[in-house]
């Protein structure tokens, strides 16, 4: 199973990713998507290509990859299964940011990212100054439960913010809450593939840091590791990556959740192989979601996050039961 | 080769310091035990060791050096602590979980090399796990698990070894056996230094005994001068006889009953 998984994670995604481009509403041949994809045909089929296709798939390979790090590196370094940026708050901050900038009519692509990143910075500095403040140090456990609080809080805070927005407001801010990939454009595929390769960087640099911070503070520090140190860096780049991913696509909710189970599944349980794991599955996740969201009830597109956890629910019942 | 000196610990909010001027050595080729009731004071020494207390004042030295001047990975190739409780939310192969007491020795980057799988091999035959090497960390019993533990401090390749109650939720053999294999590591040279509360196995395994009470020292030095009715009655606050061990001679404590509770 270990020796199989890198090959097959990796054919798993490069398939995805192909069908991805090829599959589209109006149907290109292989040939003429190779050829637009360098520039060469008609003008319509370039753009569609070039414009619509590429920077789509594009989106989704990064906002998988920056999911399924954030979520396994939280799992570990917090010691929590359940533990993945949607559920501790992170992805409700920068929603609540967003949707403030949405209804203040200032949802501009500029504004809305930042927005979100404003957002998220708030809902983690107060779950981390929360945790400090109990007790004197960043308690994992108290970090949790504050995050799922400051997660509940943001849903309420968003419910009364659109109380009486007009009825398009509301549209533009559901449609968001609950993730998209479609509308990418290179601009933030550029945005995100930086965030994602130095907060993932970052984290692959502090697997072992994980590794140990998952046997608990205690044994942690009897193998020299300033585990409060480190836990805070890990919890901070992995919220940051999370923000990044929902200033450009949404909430796509529970890819961080299900995605390293799947990984430890197979059997890689050190982080660093864990963490890289993650990154190809939780891409391949979130393409194939993507392809579902466009290919089950054309020509609308179904929410992406709406998809991810239609597949990710299930899934984490049945690892529950095992767990049992 | 670990010397407390003078250390006090002050928990913030708390009334009184929690450790209150405790000095004590733990030598090489010793076992030396740290008892007392609890809340006397020995975790939070563990705990001022491993800096996840700090100490307001006095010095905690490895062998001279001052733990403020060692950074912490220098003092974990040098001193291993198994702590009184670790349960792995995601299990490990057992030889994978020994291999993190690698990690003090390890680079950014660097990848395990022929000097850490040795490493990992020799404290695997020391702490007498073999057989568990190859199952995963949940699939082992309280006493299995523990053995791996220290198989784990063990990797950590330095010659002192710190262990909180280890034998707490052991059945007779497997806490026998265990302190078999401190007095082993002890002869072999390395300082372990451990806190337990099993006082007749301290009295019969350990060379120096450290008598916690109320955060200080209320008695230290060989089990025959510990152990003593007169020294442990006021401590423990407990009537008690000690008597002698039928079989080896080592002293042996009696907690007599009778009183209200």
């Amino acid at each position: 199973m270990r020796r199989l998984f890198w090959p097959l994670a990796i054919l798993a995604l490069v398939v995805l990713v192909v069908a991805a481009v090829l599959w589209g509403a109006v149907p290109l041949s292989p040939r003429a998507i190779v050829a637009a994809a360098l520039g060469n045909g008609d003008r319509q089929t370039v753009a569609i290509v070039r414009a619509l296709r590429l920077p789509r798939v594009a989106l989704a390979v990064l906002v998988g990859a920056a999911l399924g790090m954030a979520g396994g590196a939280l799992q570990g370094s917090l010691r929590n299964a359940l533990a993945e940026p949607y559920l501790l708050g992170v992805s409700g901050g920068a929603a609540v940011g967003a949707v403030v900038v949405v209804t203040l009519g200032l949802g501009t692509p500029l504004l809305l990212p930042l927005g979100a990143f404003a957002g998220a910075a708030v809902a983690i500095g107060a779950a981390i100054g929360v945790a400090g403040a109990a007790g004197g140090r960043a308690d994992p456990r108290v970090l949790l439960m504050a995050g799922v609080v400051i997660g509940a809080f943001a849903n309420a805070a968003i419910m009364v913010l659109l109380a009486d927005a007009p009825a398009d407001t509301i549209r533009g801010a559901l449609w968001w809450m609950m993730g998209s990939v479609a509308g990418a454009d290179w601009t933030q595929v550029a945005w995100l593939a930086l965030y994602t390769v130095v907060g993932g960087g970052a984290l692959l640099a502090l697997g072992r840091e994980i590794d140990l911070l998952a046997l608990g503070e205690e044994s942690a520090a009897g193998l020299g590791l300033d585990a409060e140190r480190a836990g805070r860096r890990v919890y901070l780049v992995s919220s940051l990556l999370a923000a990044a991913t929902v200033a450009a696509a949404g909430l796509v909710g529970f890819v961080g959740l299900v995605v390293p189970h799947m990984v430890r599944a197979a059997g890689l349980r050190r982080h660093r192989p864990l963490l890289a794991g993650s990154a190809v599955l939780g891409a391949a996740l979130v393409v194939s979601a993507d392809l579902v969201a466009r290919i089950a009830h054309p020509p609308a597109d179904l929410p992406l996050g709406a998809v991810t956890a239609l597949v990710g629910v299930p899934f984490f019942l049945i690892q529950l039961r095992r767990f049992a | 080769m670990i010397a407390f000196r003078d250390v006090v610990v002050r928990y913030p909010r708390a009334a009184t310091p929690a450790v209150d001027g405790v000095s004590f050595d733990a030598r090489r080729g010793a076992v030396t035990a740290l008892v007392g009731p609890n809340g006397s004071g020995k975790s939070t020494l563990v705990g001022a060791l491993l800096r996840l207390q700090a100490h307001a004042s006095g010095a905690i030295a490895i062998d001279e050096v001052s733990l403020d001047a060692l950074d912490r990975r220098a003092f974990a190739r040098r001193v291993a602590v198994v702590t009184q409780r670790e349960a792995l939310v995601f299990p490990l192969p057992v030889r994978e979980y020994v291999a993190l007491g690698r990690y003090p020795h390890e680079g950014a980057w660097r990848a395990a090399g022929p000097d850490d799988a040795a490493a990992v091999e020799r404290a695997i035959a020391l702490a007498g796990v073999e057989p568990l090497s190859g199952r995963r960390t949940h699939e082992l019993s309280g006493g299995e698990w523990q053995r791996v533990r220290i198989a784990r401090a063990l990797a950590q390749g330095g010659d002192a070894l710190v262990l909180d109650e280890p034998t707490t939720f052991l059945d007779i053999a497997h806490e026998m056996a265990m302190f078999e294999l401190f007095a082993r590591l002890a002869r072999d040279g390395m300082a372990v230094l451990l806190v337990s509360h099993q006082l007749n196995l301290v009295a019969r395994f350990a060379d120096a005994i450290v008598l916690l009470h109320q955060g200080r020292v209320a008695a230290a030095g060989t089990p025959a001068a510990v152990m003593q009715a007169s020294v442990l009655e006021p401590v423990y606050d407990w009537p008690l006889v000690v008597t002698h061990d039928p079989a080896v001679g080592a002293p042996a404590l009696l907690p007599l009953r009778g009183r209200a509770p």
